[in-house]
C-alpha cells in the first residue's frame, strides 16, 4: 500500500503498516473496559539516506509516537520497522545498542530535555560513555568539537543548562545528538519553542549539518512554514494515519487531500491576501480511542459536505494510494482534489467539481457550500 | 481606517521597573501609543522584549511590591497609573477585558466555566447570579462553543485547549468591555484551531466595536488581524505604523530582519536571514540604540545616543537613525 518515491538506493528507514496502540482503562468502575488509544494506526513510510522527511499534523495526530517507534524507543504494536535493511524487532540487545549509536533524537523542549544539575559537557559526553567511545581525553575533545560544530564556545562545557538561553539549549540538544556521530536524527519539533530570529539560526545550523555530514532527518513539526522550507518530502498525518505524502513541492503546490488543503489554508500569511479565503475547519481532532468509521477525517471534512455527504466516506476507509495525477504523491481520499493551491481559496473551493465516477448515487455536488466550514468573517473595518 | 478624535486608550512614556536585589531595573522604557475604539493594535516582539509586561502594566496587573510603573495610561480620559486597587476593579474586566495565553493556568480549575463567566457578569453588571447564569450560556454561544447549555456545567479540565481559549474569550466578553487585551491568545493552539479562535476573536470584537490590543510574536497573525502594529525590542517600541505597510516595507532593521528570518515554502533553498546574538537582558541593555550590537546597518553614531522614535513617511514612527537607508534597501530588494 505504500507508494512512496523509490530512490535508487534502498531506504535507510522503512516503516510498513506500523501500528502503535496504548492501552487505557475506561468506562465505569466494576465494568471497566480495556480500550486502545490508536496513536499510530497503520502507517507505511520510507526515508532514503540523506533525505529529510517531515511528519506534519495537529496535536494528537500521532507524529511524535511514530518518531519514537521509528527509533525503537517504543515497540510497534504491529507492523515492521526496518533500519538499513534489518528489522529492529529481530535484533539482539547488543545489536540494538549498536544501532542506537547510528540514530539519535533532538527533543522539542530545550528546558525539559536537559538535566539541570549536570554540566552540559557531561550531558553531551553521556552518549559517548554509553557506547564506550574513546578514553577520557578523546571524549573531552569530542565534546569540545561538537560544541564548536553547533556554534557554541567549547569552554561552555563546564556550565549548567540554566546559564543558557532557549536557542543555545537547543544547540546543546543538537550537540548531544551529534556526539556519537549518527547518520539518522529524529527532530521532534526542534524549533517550536524558539523565537523567530533564533529559530532561523537553528534551522540554518540543521541545514548546514545535513549538508556537511549527509545526515538523514525525520522532522516532526506542526509548523507548515518550517516543513515547507526545510524538508524534501512530507507526510501529512491525521488521527494516526498518513492522509497525504509526497515531495514538498507537489504537496504544498498541489494539495490533493482536503485536510492538507485546510492545513495550508489555516496558516496565517504575511503576504497580502484575502482573509476571506481562509478555510476554517469545524470542530477538533476526534478521540483516537474510537476514530470515525470510514474516512477518519469525514467528521470535519469540508469537501464531503460540499459533495452532499457521500456514503462512501462513512462506509469505506480510503487507502493511501498513488495519485493517478502525480505518481510521487500518495493520497488517502475517495475524492482527491485536482485544483492545487486554488482549492485553498474560497472561490477555488466553490469551483471544485469532483468526478463522481466511483461515488454513490447520493454524491450530487451542491451548488454552494454550506455550514460552518466555509463561514467567513467580514473584513475588519 | 483609523478613527480620529480622542483615542479610547492613550499611553504616554510608559516605563516599568522591577525591584531587584541590585536596585531598580528598568525593563520597559518610553512606550507611547494610542488605541481607538474598534481598532486592533498588535504589539509584536520576541521573548524578553517587554510586550507582555507593558500590556499587564496598563491595568496595573503587575505586583506593586515588585514593580514601579511610571508615565501615563489614560483610558476614556481617566488616568489609570497610580489608581488604587478599589478604583481599578471596575476597569479590570469591566472596561478592559484580558485574555491570557495559557487558559489552563488562567482559568480556575475548581469552578465550572459557567460560574466563572457569571462571576464577571455579577461583578461588573449588577445582575443576579440567576440572570448571569442564563447570560453565560449566550456568551458561550457567541464564541461558538457547541452545546453551551451543557458546557457551562463543565470544568476547565474537561475542555480541549481550543475550547478553553474560547471560554477565556467568553469570560472577557462577559464584562462587555470596550477594550480587550489578548496576550498570545493562540500561541498554544494548533493551526486549524488557531484559525477558529482568531475568527471568533475578530468577529466578537468587531461586532461590539471593541478595541483589541493583540500581543503576539506571529507576524502572520498580525497581518491577518491587526490594523496597526507596534514592534518592540529590548523594552522599547522600535517601529509603529499601519500593519500592512510595516510588514511590506519595514523601516527598522530589526523589523526587517524579523520578517526575513521567517521560514516558508517560498524561501526554500535560500539561507534564512538571522539576527546575530540574542535579545539582551534588561540588566545589560546597550547604551545608544539597543539593537546596534546585532544590527547589520549599525554605524558609530548608533552607539552614542538613543535614537528617538521619529516619523518616517506619513504614518510611521521608527527608532533608527538609518531608517531611510533601510527603506531604500528594502525597496531595492523588492525591485
Amino acid at each position: 500500500m505504500a507508494a512512496t518515491r523509490r530512490t535508487a538506493s534502498k531506504p535507510l528507514l522503512e516503516l510498513t503498516d506500523v501500528k502503535r496502540y496504548f492501552r487505557v482503562r475506561g468506562g465505569i468502575p466494576l465494568i471497566r473496559k480495556e480500550l486502545n488509544v490508536r496513536a499510530v494506526d497503520g502507517v507505511s513510510l520510507s526515508v532514503a539516506r540523506g533525505e529529510t522527511v517531515s511528519l506534519v499534523g495537529e496535536s494528537g495526530s500521532g507524529k511524535t509516537t511514530l518518531g519514537r517507534v521509528a527509533l525503537g524507543l517504543q515497540p510497534a504494536t504491529a507492523g515492521h520497522v526496518t533500519y538499513d535493511g534489518r528489522e529492529i524487532r529481530s535484533l539482539s540487545a547488543g545489536e540494538r545498542r549498536a544501532l542506537r549509536k547510528r540514530m539519535q533524537i533532538v527533543f522539542q523542549d530545550p528546558f525539559g530535555s536537559l538535566n539541570p544539575r549536570l554540566p552540559i559537557g557531561d550531558q553531551i559526553e553521556e552518549g559517548l560513555l554509553a557506547h564506550k567511545l574513546g578514553d577520557e581525553n578523546a571524549r573531552g575533545k569530542r565534546v569540545r568539537e561538537v560544541l564548536d560544530l553547533v556554534g557554541l564556545d567549547p569552554d561552555y562545557a563546564s556550565r549548567y543548562p540554566h546559564e543558557f538561553s532557549g536557542g543555545q539549549r537547543q544547540r546543546i540538544g543538537i550537540a548531544r545528538a551529534l556526539a556519537v556521530n549518527p547518520e539518522f536524527i529524529v527532530l521532534d519539533e526542534p524549533v517550536s519553542a524558539l523565537d523567530v530570529s533564533i529559530q532561523s539560526q537553528v534551522l540554518n545550523l540543521l541545514a548546514e549539518l545535513r549538508e556537511e555530514k549527509g545526515l538523514t532527518y525525520l522532522f516532526i513539526s506542526h509548523n507548515l512554514d518550517v516543513v515547507g522550507y526545510f524538508s524534501d518530502r512530507v507526510a501529512v498525518m491525521y488521527l494516526g494515519t498518513v492522509v497525504e505524502m509526497g515531495p514538498v513541492e507537489q504537496v504544498f503546490k498541489k494539495p490533493q487531500h482536503p485536510y492538507t488543503v485546510a492545513l495550508l489554508s489555516a496558516v496565517p500569511k504575511i503576504e497580502a491576501h484575502d482573509v476571506k479565503d481562509r478555510l476554517i475547519l469545524a470542530g477538533e481532532i476526534p478521540s483516537p480511542i474510537n476514530p470515525p468509521s470510514g474516512c477518519r477525517f469525514r467528521t470535519r471534512c469540508w469537501l464531503r459536505e460540499q459533495l452532499g455527504n457521500p456514503d462512501r466516506c462513512t462506509t469505506e476507509e480510503p487507502k493511501l494510494a498513488a495519485s493517478p495525477r502525480s505518481p510521487d504523491v500518495s493520497v488517502a481520499c475517495h475524492f482527491p482534489l485536482e485544483n492545487g493551491l486554488a482549492s485553498t481559496t474560497a472561490k477555488g473551493r466553490q469551483a471544485i467539481k469532483v468526478k463522481t465516477k466511483a461515488a454513490s448515487t447520493k454524491a450530487v455536488p451542491k451548488a454552494a457550500p454550506k455550514g460552518r466550514a466555509t463561514k467567513k468573517r467580514s473584513a475588519r473595518a | 481606517m483609523i478613527k480620529r478624535g480622542t483615542p479610547l486608550l492613550q499611553v504616554r512614556d510608559l516605563a516599568i521597573s522591577f525591584r531587584t536585589s541590585r536596585g531598580l531595573l528598568r525593563v520597559v522604557d518610553g512606550v507611547s501609543f494610542d488605541l481607538a475604539a474598534g481598532e486592533c493594535l498588535a504589539v509584536v516582539g520576541e521573548s524578553g522584549s517587554g510586550k507582555t509586561v507593558s500590556a499587564l502594566a496598563l491595568i496595573s496587573l503587575l505586583s506593586r511590591r515588585q514593580s514601579v510603573i511610571e508615565g501615563s495610561v489614560k483610558f476614556k480620559g481617566k488616568e489609570l497609573v497610580g489608581l488604587s486597587e478599589d478604583a481599578l476593579r471596575p476597569i479590570r474586566g469591566g472596561g478592559i477585558g484580558v485574555i491570557f495565553q495559557e487558559p489552563l493556568s488562567a482559568l480556575n480549575p475548581v469552578t465550572t466555566i459557567g460560574e466563572q463567566i457569571s462571576e464577571v457578569i455579577v461583578a461588573h453588571r449588577k445582575l443576579s447570579w440567576r440572570e448571569a447564569k442564563k447570560l453565560a450560556i449566550g456568551y458561550l454561544e457567541q464564541v461558538e462553543i457547541s452545546q453551551p447549555d451543557q458546557r457551562v456545567r463543565q470544568f476547565p479540565h474537561e475542555l480541549s485547549g481550543g475550547m478553553r481559549q474560547r471560554a477565556m474569550i467568553a469570560m472577557a466578553l462577559a464584562g462587555e468591555p470596550s477594550m480587550i487585551i489578548a496576550d498570545e491568545p493562540t500561541t498554544a493552539l494548533d493551526v486549524t484551531i488557531q484559525a477558529q479562535v482568531l475568527e471568533v476573536l475578530r468577529r466578537t470584537t468587531t461586532e461590539r466595536g471593541a478595541a483589541l490590543l493583540l500581543i503576539t510574536h506571529d507576524l502572520g497573525v498580525v497581518a491577518e488581524t491587526a490594523d496597526r502594529i507596534a514592534v518592540m525590542y529590548a523594552g522599547q517600541i522600535v517601529e509603529t505604523g499601519n500593519a500592512a505597510d510595516v510588514l511590506r516595507t519595514p523601516a527598522s532593521p530589526y523589523t526587517r530582519d524579523l520578517i526575513t528570518s521567517i521560514p516558508s515554502f517560498a524561501a526554500r533553498g535560500r539561507k534564512l536571514a538571522t539576527i546575530k546574538g540574542m535579545v539582551p537582558s534588561p540588566a545589560d541593555f546597550p547604551s545608544g540604540c539597543r539593537f546596534a550590537p546585532r544590527c547589520r546597518y549599525a554605524i558609530a553614531a548608533c552607539t552614542t545616543a538613543t535614537p528617538p522614535l521619529a516619523p518616517v513617511g506619513k504614518s510611521r514612527l521608527v527608532r533608527c537613525i538609518r531608517a531611510k537607508d533601510v527603506v531604500s534597501g528594502a525597496a531595492r530588494r523588492a525591485r
